[in-house]
């Protein structure tokens, strides 16, 4: 029942977004537009300053992946189809759990083209490990989506909604964005720090598992009114 | 629990005002001799603040599990000791960093987490503030997940080598220099009991916020 | 509200006491354990410890009083508000 229900807000979600693309075309967008206006603060005389891929990289995932957020919910509240879903004889959990997934499909698909963008534009050796650089990029995600997904769809009746998401997201998400780039410059280390790379990898996972279980935890009452 | 208030105030104040004699009579240490004097304060204010997202992170939990509402006073009036705990933590802690490791800020991990943790009691309030009607559960998921994430301040000295003193410094000081400890030990309960003092008055003032909000419907009733 | 102020009024009189006090602090004995790198460098590159400890101090004054006076301050104002609303019923209950 719960994989059910978790599976078809996916594919709605997933059904509604394959339609437009709209939220995965602008969000792309937006993210190699974060990536241009980087480049003005971290290029010397036509060269990428040393090591700053890495950081570049998950900033832009955390900018572009805010709007995502805002822009899904959105188009629920819009709808009133959030109501619906919440009347739905459906366990809470497996709602917010379909969604978190849309969410880290979604984000997937950005990092997909803007990982292999970033390494080229600022000379980054991301793919040295790429099974590390997989790793960490997919729990950093889940990391991130958990938190996101929750305020977000907690935002979504609040009034200034759009400015709070990223008042309150950023500095929860900070552990994960932390672990994210400090494994990232390990694994672009000329011999690639691996043993790092997997504490830090250790870390996310750590910090993901807190974080989703917290998420689980607080959607049912957070969503009740 | 009223009349325990003002033998608690005059305590917290007697507590206080000794401190400042205590600290001044505590050994030296012999590094960074008198500037780590700020440090008896410094580590006091963070014992403190570990209280109040303790505090504020219970009452969050009671409020959104239970709906009641006494308990997400508490937790607001304990958002904000957290919010003014931290930063006075940060300043103090810069200023001691100043003259021991030569600079105003760094960023290491405890310092980040520090800060992170102020930024989200600041969402705490600014949600409180500015988000319409139902802030109070947003807040309160926000309590929680400040809470949740605190614990890694602590830790994260011993995790990650920094240019912060890992935490076995603190348990071996209280065999290496018990003078010192004392004076630890006493500022840390000096400030904790200032943080229930100014909680209880804090809460105070939210109950009468909430009487005049019923006393307002009422009227319109 | 007496009870208040009074917790205020001892809270900010002790700890006006506290810079004083402070100020008296005897001369550093020379240390001992370890390297002292401090005692060695130059006058000049040394920094005056004193006043950031004091300012460190003076800071923790200022937050703790300043944010008691703000909880006094809008306290204050809430009972002005409901002095104000309980006169408008008393008049309106009068009036019918």
């Amino acid at each position: 029942m719960f994989v059910r229900v978790a599976w078809l807000v996916l594919r709605k979600d997933f059904a509604i977004e394959a339609k437009t693309r709209e939220i995965l075309y602008t969000t792309l967008i937006f993210a190699v537009a974060c990536v241009l206006v980087f480049s003005f603060a971290f290029v010397r005389e036509g060269q990428p300053i040393e090591g700053a891929g890495g950081g570049i990289l998950w900033i832009a995932l955390l900018f572009s992946g805010n709007l995502a957020l805002g822009r899904t919910f959105e188009r629920e509240r819009y709808g009133e189809t959030i109501r619906a879903l919440l009347l739905a004889p459906a366990p809470r959990a497996a709602i917010y759990v379909g969604k978190l997934l849309g969410i880290v499909a979604l984000m997937s698909l950005a990092e997909l083209i803007l990982t292999p963008l970033v390494a080229l534009l600022f000379h980054a050796p991301l793919f040295a490990r790429p099974l590390h650089m997989i790793a960490l990029l997919v729990l950093g995600t889940v990391g991130f989506s958990s938190v996101g997904t929750l305020f977000a769809a907690m935002l979504m009746r609040a009034r200034t909604r759009d400015v709070l998401l990223p008042i309150l997201l950023y500095p929860v998400t900070v552990p994960v964005i932390i672990a994210g780039v400090m494994g990232t410059s390990a694994l672009m280390q000329t011999p690639a720090d691996e043993p790092m790379a997997m504490l830090w990898i250790s870390l996310m996972a750590f910090f993901d598992v807190v974080f989703v279980t917290l998420a689980l935890w607080m959607f049912e009452p957070l969503m009740t009114e | 629990m009223r009349k325990l208030f003002t033998p608690l105030a005059i305590l917290t104040a007697a507590m206080l005002g000794y401190a400042p004699i205590a600290i001044a009579n505590a050994p030296y240490e012999s590094t960074m001799l008198l500037v780590q004097k700020i440090f008896y304060f410094h580590l006091a204010t963070w014992m403190a603040l570990a209280t109040a997202v303790t505090v504020c992170a219970a009452g969050s939990v009671i409020y959104l599990f239970k709906g009641n509402e006494k308990a997400d006073r508490i937790a607001f009036a304990a958002a904000e000791l957290s919010v003014v705990y931290c930063t006075f933590g940060l300043i103090s802690g810069s200023l001691w960093g100043r003259k021991a490791w030569g600079v105003w800020w760094q960023w290491d991990a405890k310092l980040t987490m520090a800060f992170m943790l102020e930024m989200i009691f600041l969402g705490y309030l600014i949600v409180r503030k500015y988000a319409g009607p139902g802030a109070e559960k947003l807040a309160a998921a926000m309590g929680i997940f400040g809470a949740a994430t605190a614990p890694f301040i602590y830790k994260s000295a011993d995790w990650w080598r920094t240019v912060h003193p890992q935490t076995s410094v603190m348990k071996t000081l209280g065999e290496k220099a018990p003078p010192m400890w004392n004076v630890v030990w006493f500022c840390g309960v000096a400030f904790v009991l200032l943080f229930v003092v100014l909680l209880t008055l804090r809460v105070g003032l939210e109950d009468r916020r909430a009487e005049l909000d019923r006393l307002y419907l009422e009227a319109e009733a | 509200m007496n009870m208040l102020r009074c917790a205020v009024m001892a809270l900010f009189c002790v700890l006006l006491a506290a810079p004083a006090i402070l100020a008296q602090t005897p001369q550093p004995p020379p240390a001992t354990e370890g390297f002292v790198p401090a005692n060695d460098l130059p006058a000049v590159e040394q920094l005056p410890a004193a006043p950031l400890v004091i300012g460190a101090y003076a800071c923790f004054l200022v937050i703790m009083v300043g944010y008691a006076w703000s909880i006094s301050r809008r306290l204050n104002t809430v009972e002005a508000e409901m002095r104000a609303l309980e006169q408008r019923q008393a008049r309106g209950s009068g009036q019918r």
